[in-house]
Formats: C-alpha cells, sequence, structure tokens
C-alpha cells in the first residue's frame, strides 16, 4: 500500500516539476509548484516524520506560494504569457542537466548504502529538546542564529519593498520634507 | 522508512527533482520563475537531509532538525528576494533577467 502511495507521489511530483519550469503562464506554473511541495509533503508522512510534513505544508501551501501569487499579481497581467526561450538555450540546458543527472545517478546506484533495519519514527519530543538543548550535539546555537536571521530578513524586506519614504513626492529629498 | 521502498527509489526521484531545478534556472528569463526553480532545489536537498537521516542513521537527528533550517532559509531568501523584485519593478518596469543590468551606484 504504501509502495503505491509512494509511486504515485513520486509520478506526480516529477510531471508537476517538469510543468512547473516549462509551463507559459505564470500563474499556472505557481500552482504546479504548489502540488510539488505538497507531494514532498506527503514523502515526510510517509516516512513518519508528521512534523517537517506538517511545517512544509504551513510554511508552503501558507506561504511561500501566496507570497509567490501576490508578486505575480502586483508585477504581471494575470493572463500574462512568457517569452519563449530559445530552442537553443534549452537545448543545452537540457543536455547539461541530463548529464548532472546521469552522472548523479550513477554514483548513488552504485554506491552500496548501509540500511539500518530497525524502524523507528522521528519524534516531535525530541527534536524539540534536541533543538533547544545546550549540551553536547545540542542545536541551540544555529537555532537562535536562525531566528536572528529570520528578524533580520522580516526589517530587510519591510526595508527593500519600500523603497523611497511613503509620502514623498518625485524629486523631493526626506530632509527637506521634514522642515 | 518506507515499506518497500530502498533508498535508492527515493534518492532517484529527489535527484529527478534537483535536475529538473537545475533545468529550470537556466532556462527561464523571468526572475519569479528563477526563484521557483530554487525552490525545487532545496526542496530535493532537504529530502535528502530526511532520507539519509531515517535509512542509514535512525538514532540521530540531524538530517531531520537540519532540514527544519533549510526550510527556514528557503521561508527567509523566497521573502527577501520578492522584496528585491517588487523594488526592481519600481526601477526599471520589468522582470526579465536580461533588463537587470543596472546596480544602485
Amino acid at each position: 500500500m504504501e509502495r503505491i502511495l509512494f509511486y504515485i507521489l513520486a509520478v506526480l511530483m516529477i510531471v508537476f516539476a517538469i510543468a512547473t519550469v516549462s509551463s507559459r503562464k505564470v500563474l499556472r506554473a505557481v500552482m504546479f509548484l504548489l502540488f510539488v511541495l505538497m507531494g514532498i509533503s506527503g514523502i515526510y508522512f510517509l516516512i513518519d516524520y508528521s512534523f517537517l510534513g506538517a511545517i512544509q505544508i504551513v510554511v508552503y501551501g501558507g506561504g511561500v506560494v501566496v507570497l509567490f501569487i501576490f508578486s505575480v499579481l502586483l508585477i504581471h497581467h494575470i493572463e500574462l504569457e512568457l517569452e519563449v526561450t530559445p530552442l537553443k538555450k534549452k537545448i543545452s540546458a537540457g543536455i547539461l542537466s541530463a548529464i548532472g543527472l546521469g552522472i548523479t545517478l550513477w554514483a548513488i546506484l552504485t554506491y552500496p548504502f548501509k540500511t539500518v533495519n530497525t524502524y523507528q519514527s522521528i519524534e516531535v519530543e525530541d527534536i524539540g529538546r534536541k533543538l533547544l538543548s545546550y549540551e553536547d550535539g545540542g542545536y541551540i546555537l544555529p537555532f537562535e542564529v536562525i531566528s536572528v536571521l529570520l528578524l533580520a530578513v522580516m526589517i530587510g524586506a519591510i526595508v527593500i519593498a519600500k523603497g523611497k519614504q511613503l509620502g514623498l513626492k518625485e524629486g523631493e529629498d526626506g530632509i527637506e520634507n521634514r522642515e | 522508512m518506507i515499506e518497500g521502498i530502498s533508498i535508492y527509489e527515493i534518492l532517484s526521484l529527489s535527484s529527478v527533482l534537483f535536475f529538473i531545478g537545475i533545468y529550470g534556472f537556466f532556462t527561464r528569463e523571468n526572475l519569479i520563475m528563477v526563484l521557483m526553480s530554487i525552490e525545487l532545489i532545496l526542496n530535493a536537498a532537504a529530502i535528502n537531509f530526511v532520507i539519509i537521516n531515517t535509512y542509514l542513521y535512525p538514532d540521530f537527528l540531524q538530517g531531520a532538525i537540519f532540514s527544519i533550517f533549510i526550510i527556514a532559509l528557503a521561508a527567509a531568501e523566497t521573502a527577501l528576494a520578492i522584496a528585491i523584485i517588487i523594488n526592481l519593478y519600481k526601477l526599471v518596469s520589468s522582470v526579465e533577467v536580461k533588463d537587470t543590468e543596472i546596480m544602485k551606484y
């Protein structure tokens, strides 16, 4: 049963990923990307790591894809079609990625992985304790660094996207306005 | 681990996704589409972290924790890049790669 589910997910993900990089309508490409991301969260649920599956749905389905849709609607007309990429570029990029894929698959399939057969699902409690532990093998430092990074990104995104100061007319300086 | 599925099949799936992302990164000429290809690449990498953790070293949690960090970094990168793209659109009225040739200074 899980085997069939995995194969269905895999085929869907590959089809929608190809659709994402080849669709000419921007909004459709975003929706295809959403399907791929949901398929990845399905993989996480299949290997019994439900916490990351839930995070994937919340962050990507609820955050990143909505952000993409907003920016597409701000920037493009809704029915806008992208320019056609020259065929020469497509072929060279396809050959390059096919070569890379071949080498990677060859390396993976010939390497003898020593798989462990003990079944163990990843518990949220262990993750939480590990993230906040400051003993050996704890992850409190990267956790704090990530939180500072997220704060910096939040401020940076506001400052960059706002651009010039609001309420200023063209050609006016900020200092002049305050006087 | 998934019953009846070996590590080779999942690693093959994630490398296919990775190289589809690489292909999109090379061929797309719109900045938002380039960003979406980067999302594909990062997600394929995150799958690899989790899979190698559960199949090879189920007693440790490094891969599981680093995949959380990867997702946080990907979200941060997307938010910042979209802010830059919107600002760029205000400046040059285009988000094509070939039009973005000026810098601020």
